[in-house]
């Protein structure tokens, strides 16, 4: 079975920017901020296309969801390898559960057997999309994913996984989804040739309605606030004199 | 007539979500984690979330065939009424969330479940967003407070922002941040254990045969766990090497802490994944975290930034990290540690 893969990318704040709360604590500025795909989706991305490098992978199509400022994130993802994009275009605040009943719709009618995800987008830090599409779909999760190897058969997927005492390898059958975490690949740069031809690369728009979503968020933020700041250190000038705090503090 | 109409529709719409009107409509739940007989640390935490959230308690939900002994101890911790030790033909000791999630779903309905809590661990948080795919809810991760049944407090963009939510969903799902919440402690007394063996139905018994356990790489160790210890010392890049990370673990076992490591070194190979500090590895905030040759990126200071004292060893005078650190030393770690862990040492043995 050839894999149909499809990856979502999302356009965040780039993870370099120091961000801005906005005055009236309705959220983060956003606007005239320099914006990114997520560092796990370009991991998701370069992992569908060196899976397309081996020959294992029909086609790998790119989805983003929201204004038209989605499709830059899209030309990024077809420069770095995906065939085709589609767009959902909504200007509504999109969440995880939405993303996910869209992906679901999208992965059934583009017949898709893999789903790779990053493993969270680091604007929201949910890491939720992909364990609820796969339980929409009913599929095997392999979440924060450091290593996927297809089978001969081509049937199944071992998945080495980053969890809290080490590493943890299961088996999957396909069709199955995937989340990335930050070892699994380094994401190649995209050659100017790519972009040229990503470009030429079709995105075609959908709409939530046309795919019979209701994206209506269900987590109501009340506000968003700076975090506690710590009162400023000093600087000692001896390891003694840093020794001599730990003592004082009752660490030694 | 028509404006008639649209203010009687908003005021149903809101008496919908405004689900709760009294605690006796709580009713809790925390899926717990256990090893060797012992609930894990990191569930007790869930478990003192759990007893913050609804003061009279709720249940502790344990599943696998080997958990007999961690349910006897669960039945004894503040805050728990009851104990659900769940067994299946297909579920053995490695807990998938395809396997779970079903199980868990229909305990919400059948007992009219308000809330279900996870420690947000590699576990928790594997399972519960899948729970909300199968009960249509929007799940809210890593929490840190808890304002109200509906309400809570979780970091945003790496910590730089704290966001309040509310769910409006009428039942809610959520991962708890295990250093945002004390840990549950035994009491006197015990609940009685319900001993469940669950009778998979053909889709569960089919999604089982996808999913297979092939093997675990776990360090075990004698250190503290990074994820609850009191003292973390941590290393960066500038250690340069894996066998230099001996200094680091050195002065960790001088002073009983556990050991971190920042994302860089983990990449470089100097130290395992699980040791990673950060915004998507692990959150600490032990009472003092020592930074050793640690830059200080934003997405570290994401995983440590609320430790209560803060050390930090740097060659950079410029590094960000002596912008958090409430001491801060500008030296050659090679020579400095050594020799901190030697004054350490020297104190200990008097």
């Amino acid at each position: 079975m050839s894999l149909r893969i499809l990856v979502p990318v999302k356009r965040v704040i780039d993870y370099a920017v120091k961000i801005r709360i906005k005055s009236d604590r309705s959220g983060v500025e956003t606007a005239n901020v320099k914006m990114s795909m997520n560092p796990f989706d370009e991991i998701a991305v370069e992992e569908a296309v060196r899976l397309k490098e081996k020959g294992l992978v029909a086609e790998i199509i790119a989805v983003s969801m929201g204004n038209q400022q989605c499709q830059e994130t899209l030309r990024s993802a077809m420069a770095l390898g995906a065939d085709r994009s589609i767009h959902v275009e909504t200007d509504k605040e999109l969440q995880p559960l939405a993303v996910a009943k869209i992906l679901q719709s999208l992965a059934k009618t583009e017949n898709t057997n893999l789903l790779v995800l990053g493993k969270q987008a680091i604007d929201d830090d949910c890491n939720q999309t992909g364990q609820i599409v796969a339980g929409l779909l009913g599929w095997p999760q392999g979440t924060f994913a450091s290593k996927i190897e297809l089978s001969d058969d081509k049937k199944s997927l071992t998945v080495k996984r980053e969890v809290d005492v080490g590493l943890e390898t299961l088996r999957l059958m396909l069709p199955s989804v995937i989340t990335c975490d930050l070892r699994l690949n380094e994401p190649r740069f995209a050659k100017l040739s790519e972009i040229m031809k990503a470009r030429k690369k079709p995105i075609v728009k959908k709409t939530p309605e046309e795919l019979g979503v209701d994206v209506e968020p269900r987590i109501k933020i009340l506000k968003v606030e700076e975090p506690p700041t710590r009162p400023p250190g000093v600087k000692v000038d001896s390891v003694h004199a840093l020794f001599d705090k730990l003592v004082e503090h009752g660490f030694v | 007539m028509n404006r008639l109409f649209n203010l009687t529709k908003i005021r149903f719409n809101i008496k919908r979500h405004r689900f709760y009107s009294s605690p006796s409509d709580l009713k809790l739940l925390t899926v717990c984690e256990h090893n060797e007989g012992q609930i894990l640390p990191t569930s007790l935490h869930a478990l003192g979330a759990m007893k913050h959230l609804n003061p009279s308690g709720g249940l502790a939900v344990l599943f696998g065939p080997n958990a007999k002994q961690a349910a006897e101890q669960a039945s004894r911790l503040e805050g728990v009424t009851g104990v659900l030790s769940i067994t299946s033909p297909t579920i053995s000791d490695y807990l998938a969330p395809e396997l779970l999630s079903p199980i868990i779903s229909s305990l919400v309905r059948s007992r009219s479940i308000s809330h279900v809590i996870a420690a947000s661990t590699a576990f928790g948080k594997n399972l519960i967003p899948r729970l909300g795919a199968l009960l249509d809810v929007a799940p809210i991760s890593e929490v840190q407070k808890i304002e109200s049944p509906d309400t809570f407090v979780r970091s945003i963009y790496a910590g730089n922002a704290i966001s309040t939510v509310q769910s409006q969903d009428p039942i809610k799902l959520m991962t708890i941040r295990t250093t945002s919440f004390p840990i549950t402690k035994e009491v006197g007394s015990s609940v009685p254990i319900e001993e469940i063996q669950h009778d998979p139905s053909q889709d569960e018994k089919d999604l089982a045969s996808k999913v297979s356990f092939v093997s675990k790489e776990e360090q075990k160790s004698e250190r503290p766990q990074l994820s609850s210890a009191g003292k973390v010392v941590s290393g960066g890049r500038g250690l340069k090497s894996e066998e230099n990370f001996k200094i680091v673990y050195d002065l960790a076992d001088a002073l009983g802490a556990a050991v971190g490591a920042s994302r860089a070194a983990v990449d470089a190979g100097y130290a395992p994944n699980q040791m990673q500090v950060g915004q998507t590895g692990q959150i600490v905030a032990p009472e003092l975290y020592v930074a050793v040759a640690i830059s200080g990126a934003i997405q570290h200071l994401a995983g440590m930034k609320d430790s209560k004292l803060i050390v930090a060893i740097n060659k950079d005078a410029e590094a960000p990290i002596f912008q958090v650190a409430d001491y801060g030393l500008v030296d050659d770690l090679f020579k400095s540690i050594p020799e901190l862990t030697k004054l350490v040492k020297e104190r200990k043995n008097k």
